[in-house]
């Protein structure tokens, strides 16, 4: 067994043992609770009165540009991580390249913010 | 012990495919792709390759996915569809045409003992690991000096993904002046 | 690196003390999480001049227990339009990464038990404070799933609201635990947390600001308040949950409060200095747990002032802050410590304080740095905002 998976092995194994507790919580809920089937309580809650229309809905385009936005920063800060790590080895060299690299990315985000696509009304 | 870890994620993965394919309802085929994304990852844990890892969760199973369920979401069209319509004429016979010769391209290497053919070389920028000094050290000194230009063309390529996405959701910019002037204004 | 338990082969002591570390770590979070629900509750109780529970036990301490016990008896309701598989699978994609996040967390320093050398901290993998980033992007799901599975429309609308926050924030929480990262040059949480020892906290080393963006964005990112927005009952009922009864919603609750133990230890690990402090003799082993576990407090204490104090965001608000502050200013923050970090190794002549960054030099060149970025920007942005009302008038159309 590797060194690296013996590491994670614990992580599993912890995590392992979150799920159990989560299905034991919901075992033993299943065989305490009672059960009293009636037609209302499964309807949908819509403030007391009967549910209208379908409950899944479009949702609007912002949304989709924040998740964008998001992938963005999310690969830029993926590639910082290993640059922060090795940032006293690469000096000067290191600082100019991620300079340029937050820089670009900092434009697709003044971009967006210029065109008002941030704004949320 | 390292094979165990690898029938289990490689269970997972072919699970999550299959379930991507399979599933009627959009949302439940993002949901697959999560759990074959995650499957990889644990591959990579066990090929020893730790930061690729977590980046595959961050990145694909964290970000990309949730995208992917927001588009579903502002598509509408998270019940299942309607698989009796053919939006593009053809379009099913060509489906097959591609996927026998995608498979074909992964067998018939397999067949004449040409494995290279399919994995690339063993390494590119030396092993993934040696000694005490951790993967996301050597990764980094491999990214950030001979593969610079490959960097940086990320951020502009990320950067053009943004800028297509608002001009896609723009809306023209006098009705929405004068919509938000209306509102102000009762 | 790694853990010192695994060094000489593995035989059973080993595994005893490995599954012994997960046993505790794991009760410990359990009852973390039920005295934090109570200590909540009584402190802001106090803030807002009530008595709060006290029936269960001396000082009402066993309520949390005894509201834990009542939703075992409560009935299973899920709505007839749920999508009942993803419905079921959505607490546990809440619930387990909340607890597994945790494992990463230095709690004390090295101990030996029966021979055998360990660190108490469940595992401290190379890539350390990645897995908790990859635990918070899973969380995710548990929120989107759990209002889109609903087939309810307040739900729907919550956890659509929910997720884009919590991504929204988690782009301004990696580069503030960046900024972390940097300083230290290794992505090893226990790496961080010694690297701090015994005062030098990156709180002060890095200048107060990234520590600022990371606490606004966990806040924001485990839905607490004042970014409580996901539950803003006036507006969405109880949101992403609402449709989710007895031990399913407790499950969400209980992960919530997981969630903010498990952002305040990072907070504490990573600009606090973890377990480190004064060195006392009588029992060595034992005064760094004390350490963590009293910073740890003291932030979950603040947690909980925060939400006495603080009325709850807009959500424009709340999306301005994540993306036209936050995000910019961690951006600056980075790049700034980056450079002094440079300088300081090749002795450029503002590397004052050779060998470390201190307060004072990190905001001076802060000060000179930021008007020449934020200055730069806001010109942009006003430019921006004249053409586009030129381009109005210009159209006809009407000015705003």
């Amino acid at each position: 067994m590797s060194e690296f998976l013996r590491q994670y092995l614990t992580v599993a194994i912890f995590g392992g043992a979150a799920i159990l507790m989560v299905a034991l919580m919901l075992g033993v809920g299943r065989l305490v609770r009672p059960t009293r089937p009636q037609g209302q309580k499964y309807l949908n809650y819509e403030c007391g009165v009967d549910p209208v229309g379908s409950g899944w809905s479009q949702s609007h385009v912002r949304y989709y540009i924040f998740a964008l936005l998001f992938v963005m920063f999310d690969v830029e800060a993926v590639f910082i991580f290993p640059w922060a790590v090795r940032l006293d080895a690469m000096a000067v060299f290191g600082l100019v390249e991620m300079t340029i690299f937050i820089v670009v990315l900092a434009l697709g985000l003044l971009y967006a913010w210029r065109k008002g696509v941030l704004r949320w009304i | 012990m390292d094979w165990v870890v690898f029938v289990i994620s490689a269970i997972a993965v072919l699970a999550g495919a299959l379930g991507v394919v399979t599933s009627r309802n959009p949302v439940h085929a993002a949901l697959s792709l999560v759990l074959t994304l995650f499957g990889i990852a644990v591959m990579f844990v066990e090929q020893q390759a730790n930061f690729l890892a977590v980046v595959q969760v961050i990145v694909y199973a964290g970000a990309i996915v949730v995208l992917f369920l927001f588009v579903i979401m502002l598509l509408g069209v998270d019940q299942a569809e309607d698989l009796e319509v053919e939006p593009l004429v053809g379009q099913r016979p060509a489906a097959v045409g591609v996927g026998v010769a995608g498979l074909a391209a992964l067998l018939l290497p397999i067949a004449f003992g040409k494995w290279q053919w399919l994995s690339g070389q063993a390494s590119v920028a030396g092993p993934a690991h040696s000694g005490t000094e951790p993967n996301v050290n050597r990764l980094a000194n491999a990214l950030f000096t001979r593969y610079l230009l490959p960097f940086e063309a990320t951020s502009v390529l990320l950067v053009i993904a943004v800028i297509g996405a608002v001009v896609l959701a723009r809306r023209p910019l006098h009705t929405e002046r004068q919509g938000l002037t209306a509102r102000e204004e009762p | 690196m790694g853990d010192p338990l695994y060094a000489h082969g593995i035989d059973l002591a080993v595994v005893l003390i490995t599954i012994l570390k997960v046993i505790l770590t794991f009760l410990f979070l359990l009852l973390g999480v039920l005295l934090y629900i109570w200590w909540e509750r009584k402190f802001i109780s106090d803030l807002q001049n009530r008595i709060g529970p006290d029936r269960a036990g001396p000082h009402g301490i066993l309520q949390s227990l005894a509201d834990g016990i009542k939703v075992f008896f409560k009935e299973d309701l899920a709505p007839t339009e749920a999508d009942r598989r993803v419905y079921r699978l959505a607490p546990y994609l809440a619930a387990v990464p909340a607890f597994s996040a945790f494992a990463i967390i230095p709690i004390g320093d090295k101990i030996s038990i029966a021979g055998h050398q360990t660190y108490l901290q469940l595992a401290d993998p190379p890539i350390g404070i990645l897995f908790l980033l990859a635990m918070s992007s899973i969380a995710v799901y548990g929120v989107f799933l759990a209002g889109w599975s609903s087939g309810s429309k307040y739900p729907l609308l919550g956890s659509v609201r929910a997720s884009a926050q919590m991504i929204s924030y988690e782009a301004a929480m990696s580069l503030a635990v960046a900024t972390a990262v940097l300083a230290t040059g290794s992505l090893s949480t226990r790496a961080i947390f010694v690297h701090q020892s015994v005062w030098n906290w990156n709180l002060w080393q890095l200048g107060v600001v990234p520590f600022g963006i990371y606490m606004v964005a966990a806040t924001a990112e485990v839905n607490r308040p004042p970014f409580d927005l996901v539950e803003a009952e006036q507006e969405l009922v109880g949101g992403y949950m609402t449709e989710y009864a007895g031990v399913r919603f407790a499950l969400y609750y209980l992960a919530e409060f997981m969630n903010t133990i498990t952002v305040s230890a990072v907070a504490v690990t990573l600009f606090l200095g973890g377990p480190s402090g004064p060195h006392i003799n009588f029992l060595p082993a034992l005064w760094p747990v004390v350490w963590f576990f009293l910073k740890l407090f003291a932030f979950v204490s603040f947690y909980v002032w925060l939400r006495a104090t603080l009325p709850r965001l807009r959500y424009d608000q709340l999306m301005d802050l994540g993306w036209k502050r936050l995000i910019p200013l961690a951006l600056y923050w980075l790049l700034l410590i980056a450079a002094l970090r440079v300088g300081d190794d090749a002795h450029w002549p503002w590397g004052v304080n050779h060998g470390a960054l201190n307060a004072i030099t990190v905001v001076a060149a802060a000060a000179g740095a930021g008007v020449v970025f934020f200055g730069g920007l806001g010109a942009a942005i006003r430019v921006g905002a004249k053409r586009v009302e030129e381009e109005t008038a210009r159209a006809g159309g009407v000015r705003a």
